[in-house]
């Protein structure tokens, strides 16, 4: 579930605008540093601190996009790779010298801790908490661009930017909203998870494969289709190392691999 | 161009002349060890890593098809020659053409399957390969050695008469002698009108389809030839180290060598010269004090370069050169 939050933001940088961000992670990782140290130093309860991790995460990829992305939307995937590489070492360095090498630990809330009981399976509560977060972040991003002039007005600029401009869509502004939306989610992810996904300097790097294969499995720009392949992947990950754990994660790889070549635009196909 | 035409007839000086400049510098660098001993293993580190970073720019420079999962083929060539080794086979060069062709045998396999692919899907499916390439290296512990890296790894002297010294002379001539024919290849092959092809399939795929270029197999025929390539340098990486880690087939070093090549300026046959000793230096200056400072300088340099100087330093090169001409004229 948390790879599906990251991912999905990752899904509307990448797929709606265009953009191969590999730097993605490193938004997640800012959210889970904001997160955890509101937490820690100031004593802010956790979904606090998440949400603020979240408006500020999101306020930092918007200068950023302002600044340096969009120099880049018109340029070879190779420039996109390379700049967004370079990215991630920037902020793994940054976070490295103000924060240390250490991962970051991440005091839960009792109301967390705790196991729930449905259905005489029982779940820790955390987890159920993410699960239920994660359905509430698709209906939101489903509303958003299904239901709303927003996200209309992204769908037109993704399919035909000169169109949209030309009727009178400000497609900078709106890009730049798109791309603090999408690290904003990144950083909601980054932060909830933080218990799962340790929060260190080597984050950016250690998980961007997982994101990245979301969403290409999922298919680009679509906010159904990381979801099934996050479950997926999850799930078959889960399984694999349940009852066959010698073969470890060659399995996701060799999946990942034969998914994308039966359906090189991912599972579900955007028309 | 000139120096791949057949031997001209009437054998003007200008063209000897230029041929043997070509060859200055190698010399120059042959003659390293006299001048700085000691230094015989980082540059024969420098010579693996540029061979390596040459292998792909013949994918990345000529033929427009960009990986993040190189080093998993250097990694097979790498431990093919050293396990190999570990079983009794220590020929050095016998090894190295036996890595060559697994790694060559290996593209063909996922080239097969990748090459039909285009971008992100290209990316990612490179990407995953040379994960799938790690986690089996690291899973077969009995064979790869896993996370501990492959122990117990020598070679018998090269052709039988040079033993791999302590000082890593022969490792240092051996590995220089590869890179020269691999580059003698290399320029031929760019040279050749294969190599223009992959140019047209680079700048308009669609077109060489429509003038008749057959280009899935033509990108299948270069990447094959890049993955041999690749092994040889994990190869020679195995020979002159006498150890293989899973490093050689990580993320990491796939990351590493695009930038290296990047750095120095790819499709420009030089850019792998320029590009890998710069970085290779500058990481051991900066991470020297911290490694953090490294990673720093690394980001900042890739976000300028991308920004500001795209065609790397051998790119900002020729413009100031072209620059300087201009204003000659005027």
């Amino acid at each position: 579930m948390i790879l599906y939050l990251i991912s999905v933001g990752l899904s509307v940088t990448m797929g709606l605008m265009g953009f191969v961000n590999l730097a993605h992670g490193v938004f997640a990782m800012l959210g889970g540093y904001v997160t955890v140290t509101l937490m820690n130093r100031f004593g802010v309860p956790f979904l606090v601190a998440v949400v603020t991790g979240c408006f500020l995460v999101a306020a930092i990829g918007f200068v950023l996009e302002r600044m340096l992305y969009r120099h880049l939307y018109g340029r070879s995937e190779l420039d996109q790779v390379l700049f967004s590489f370079g990215l991630i070492l920037v902020s793994v360095a940054i976070v490295r010298i103000v924060w240390g090498p250490l991962a970051q630990p991440i005091r839960l809330p009792e109301y967390l801790k705790g196991q729930v009981e449905i259905f005489a399976v029982t779940m820790p509560a955390y987890r159920l908490a993410l699960v239920g977060f994660g359905t509430a972040v698709i209906a939101g991003l489903w509303l958003i661009f299904d239901r709303t002039l927003f996200g209309a007005r992204i769908r037109a600029a993704v399919d035909n930017r000169a169109m949209a401009q030309s009727i009178g869509i400000n497609t900078n502004r709106l890009f730049a909203a798109a791309f603090g939306l999408g690290t904003g989610l990144a950083a909601l992810g980054g932060g909830l998870g933080a218990d799962i996904l340790a929060i260190a300097p080597a984050y950016p790097l250690q998980y961007i494969v997982y994101f990245l294969i979301v969403v290409a499995v999922g298919g680009l720009g679509s906010i159904k289709g990381p979801f099934i392949a996050a479950l997926a992947i999850g799930l078959s990950d889960t399984a694999c190392r349940y009852f066959l754990p010698e073969v470890g994660s060659i399995f996701i790889f060799a999946f990942v691999f034969f998914v994308l070549i039966w359906r090189p635009n991912g599972i579900v196909e955007r028309h | 161009m000139a120096a791949v035409s057949s031997q001209p007839i009437d054998g003007n000086a200008p063209l000897s002349f230029m041929r043997l400049l070509t060859l200055l510098p190698w010399m120059v660098v042959a003659a390293l060890p006299l001048a700085l001993p000691g230094y015989e293993p980082l540059a024969t580190q420098v010579f693996v890593m540029i061979l390596f970073a040459l292998s792909l720019d013949l994918l990345v420079g000529y033929a427009g098809i960009v990986t993040l999962g190189h080093a998993g083929l250097f990694g097979v060539g790498g431990y093919t020659a050293g396990i190999l080794s570990v079983h009794g086979v220590t020929d050095p060069i016998f090894t190295a053409v036996c890595a060559m062709l697994l790694a060559a045998i290996t593209g063909l396999t996922f080239g097969v399957a990748m090459l039909r692919t285009k971008g992100l899907t290209l990316l990612m499916l490179t990407m995953a390969s040379a994960f799938l390439l790690y986690e089996i290296a690291n899973k077969a512990t009995s064979v790869t050695g896993g996370e501990d890296g492959l122990q117990g790894v020598s070679f018998t002297p090269l052709l039988g008469l040079f033993a791999f010294d302590f000082r890593g002379k022969t490792a240092f001539f051996y590995s220089l002698t590869a890179l020269f024919l691999t580059f003698i290849f290399v320029r031929a092959l760019i040279k050749s009108p294969f190599g223009w092809s992959l140019r047209g399939i680079r700048e308009n795929d669609t077109r060489m389809v429509a003038i008749g270029c057959p280009i899935m197999r033509r990108r299948l025929i270069v990447y094959v030839i890049s993955s041999a390539l690749a092994g040889l340098a994990g190869a020679l990486q195995t020979q002159s180290t006498q150890f293989v880690a899973l490093y050689s087939l990580s993320f990491e070093l796939s990351g590493n060598i695009l930038i290296m090549l990047i750095l120095g300026g790819s499709g420009r046959l030089y850019g792998s010269f320029v590009g890998v000793p710069v970085f290779m230096f500058a990481q051991d200056q900066l991470a020297k004090q911290d490694p953090a400072n490294w990673f720093l300088g690394q980001g900042l340099i890739l976000i300028a370069m991308v920004m500001l100087a795209p065609g790397g330093i051998l790119g900002v090169a020729q413009r100031i050169i072209g620059a300087v001409k201009v204003r000659g004229r005027a």
